[in-house]
């Protein structure tokens, strides 16, 4: 029993990451219809980018709020000079530039910073409590109540103000939202802004339990892709009930089976879900035309 | 010229020619190096643009059937004393099997999600290659012994320029009969339209598994060769950059164009031979070509460059 404890602690930690990861793939698909690559190397820049803040001398509140400025300016400027121009693109053409964005920012951050494994202090205490017979660190409730606020503050924001009921509406119908009045290339580049933030503090938070590295964000963005699709594309609800489950299965999967072959794990989720329930647990179908 | 450009076989035969005379033009053994290289990487790319370039199934994935061909030359010999030419077959051969397998499922799915699902799918291949170090070597690879046909043993840049050079002269010509064969004409139905060609009749699942499993092969020979060339293979061979590496090559040369495919390729091997600093910065470039090139010329460089100059019909 400790061992399962042990294993649901460790799974839900990270799992509450791929759900942030998940939720930032949601919000810019429904704005936008992009699946976005890069949004794994949100997480990198801004666990990357906090850890050099930190260590040339800034106090570690300062460090995070760089790495996340760092990421929402990024954000908005691949999307203005990569993803915007190419509107209205095939489906190939926007794969390989969210993916060449991806590759981008790997090599910036790589020649920026170095190729080194980089981690940083708890932010509240190293000692772990014993739970059930089981450690469970103060850092994984920080990252756990952090993933809980950030989906807090996301549904207020979408449900409860008028810029994320239009951001709603971009979604639902973008010609119709337009024709009411609302600005949806703002909307748009509000999502990548909005996305690009919340990978960063997913990477600020996850950062003191496991290390980043210049080329870290690729897996993240697969699972974090996994927990999208399992949820159902473009759910945000399901992008954090399937980033935890995707965390969780990892985490068991490492525990009970192989731990040399828990990066399969996403990659088996993705397949499952695409062939037993295409449309993920909360999608709904859609239909093509021709 | 324009009736001649507009044949695929018309590739075929300016690169036979190209293939035969380039190594009078080249000064030293490095650069017959460097001409082994590109054909290498072009066969490899020739290939993937029938599936990403006539059927416009993406995949991110591909240097994972590159890894089988490379490891089944490297594993063959050392492991089960299989001739390194038989391994190079069954690892063609091993590599279509996977693609003609994972091919059946993962073909099902479009745009996104097969390009996810490619990934993974090259991830995973990269995972077992580190992880079974009793057959792979783990990380750091292992030595892959040369080539020996018939007692002669094959190496250095003369001899492998050869191979590579007539193997994608053969390859390109494979391609172009299937671009000119209804197979051909099916896979540009299917990019066109996969709901379309499927009311037309087309078997579509059956002509996105052709297409998948041919670019497979073509990428294991590829493998296989520059494993064998190099004498060592790392698990990096079929790592997610060198898939990268192949989509940014089809995509800059011009994606449904084979010579864009050897055009994309010849730049992207010279590129770092050119620029000794290229090395630090390979993310970066292919990360720009890729968005730059999906910008501003979409077609690619070669497709691009016969409508300004008028050889092809736009």
């Amino acid at each position: 029993m400790p061992e399962f404890l042990q294993f649901a602690f460790s799974g839900l930690t990270v799992g509450a990451i791929y759900a942030l990861v998940a939720l930032g793939f949601t919000l810019i698909y429904n704005a936008s219809g992009v699946i976005y690559f890069a949004q794994g190397e949100f997480v990198m820049l801004g666990g990357m980018v906090t850890v050099f803040a930190h260590a040339a001398g800034m106090p570690l509140p300062l460090a995070a709020l760089t790495a996340l400025v760092t990421a929402v300016v990024i954000g908005l400027t691949l999307y203005k000079f990569a993803i915007e121009p190419a509107r209205g693109a095939s489906a190939v053409s926007l794969i390989i530039i969210t993916i060449g964005a991806s590759i981008l920012l790997r090599g910036v951050t790589s020649i920026v910073f170095d190729k080194n494994f980089h981690s940083l202090p708890p932010y509240a205490g190293g000692e772990p409590w014993i739970v059930g017979g089981a450690a469970l660190l103060p850092q994984s409730i920080i990252v756990l109540a952090g993933a809980a606020a950030i989906v807090a503050a996301l549904w207020y924001f979408l449900t409860r103000t008028l810029t994320g009921k239009a951001v709603l509406a971009t979604a639902a119908n973008r010609l119709a939202a337009r024709l009411v009045g609302i600005n949806t290339n703002a909307v748009v580049g509000l999502s990548f802004a909005v996305s690009a933030a919340i990978g960063a503090i997913g990477g600020i938070l996850m950062t003191p339990i496991t290390f980043t590295s210049y080329d870290s964000g690729t897996l993240l963005a697969l699972k974090g892709f996994a927990a999208a699709m399992l949820g159902g594309m473009g759910n945000p609800i399901g992008a954090v009930v399937g980033g935890l489950a995707v965390g969780l299965l990892e985490a068991f999967s490492a525990g009970y089976i192989s731990s040399s072959y828990k990066d399969a794990v996403a990659f088996l989720v993705i397949l499952g879900v695409l062939f037993v329930m295409p449309n993920g647990l909360f999608g709904r179908s859609g239909v093509e035309r021709v | 010229m324009r009736r001649f450009f507009d044949s695929p076989y018309a590739v075929v035969l300016v690169l036979a020619v190209v293939v035969a005379i380039l190594p009078l033009a080249l000064p030293s053994l490095f650069y017959l190096r460097v001409a082994a290289l590109i054909c290498i990487f072009a066969l490899a790319v020739v290939g993937l643009n029938l599936l990403i370039g006539f059927a416009g199934q993406v995949s991110l994935g591909h240097a994972g059937f590159f890894g089988i061909g490379a490891y089944a030359v490297a594993i063959g010999p050392t492991h089960l004393g299989v001739p390194p030419w038989l391994a190079l077959i069954a690892g063609a051969a091993a590599a279509g099997i996977v693609a003609f397998l994972v091919g059946r499922p993962i073909l099902r799915l479009r745009g996104h999600y097969l390009a996810v699902a490619t990934l993974g799918m090259g991830l995973l291949f990269a995972m077992v290659f580190a992880n079974e170090s009793a057959w792979t070597g783990g990380p750091d690879g292992m030595p892959v012994p040369r080539l020996e046909v018939f007692g002669w043993r094959i190496s250095g840049p003369w001899s492998w320029y050869w191979i590579a050079g007539v193997t994608l002269v053969i390859g390109a010509w494979i391609a172009a009969n299937v671009i000119a064969s209804p197979t051909g004409r099916a896979l540009r139905a299917i990019h066109d339209s996969e709901t379309a060609a499927q009311v037309l009749g087309i078997d579509v699942a059956r002509y996105k598994l052709i297409a998948f499993v041919l670019s497979a092969v073509y990428a294991a020979v590829a493998g296989a060769y520059l494993a064998m060339f190099d004498g060592l293979v790392t698990p990096e061979a079929a790592g997610f950059l060198r898939s990268i590496e192949f989509v940014t090559m089809a995509v800059l040369g011009g994606l449904g164009s084979t010579l864009g495919g050897i055009v994309g390729a010849a730049l992207l091997v010279l590129l770092p031979q050119l620029l000794t600093v290229f090395h630090d910065y390979e993310h970066i470039a292919l990360g720009l070509v890729m968005i730059l090139v999906m910008i501003f010329v979409p077609a690619g460089i070669v497709p691009s460059l016969a409508t300004l100059l008028g050889w092809k019909r736009s």
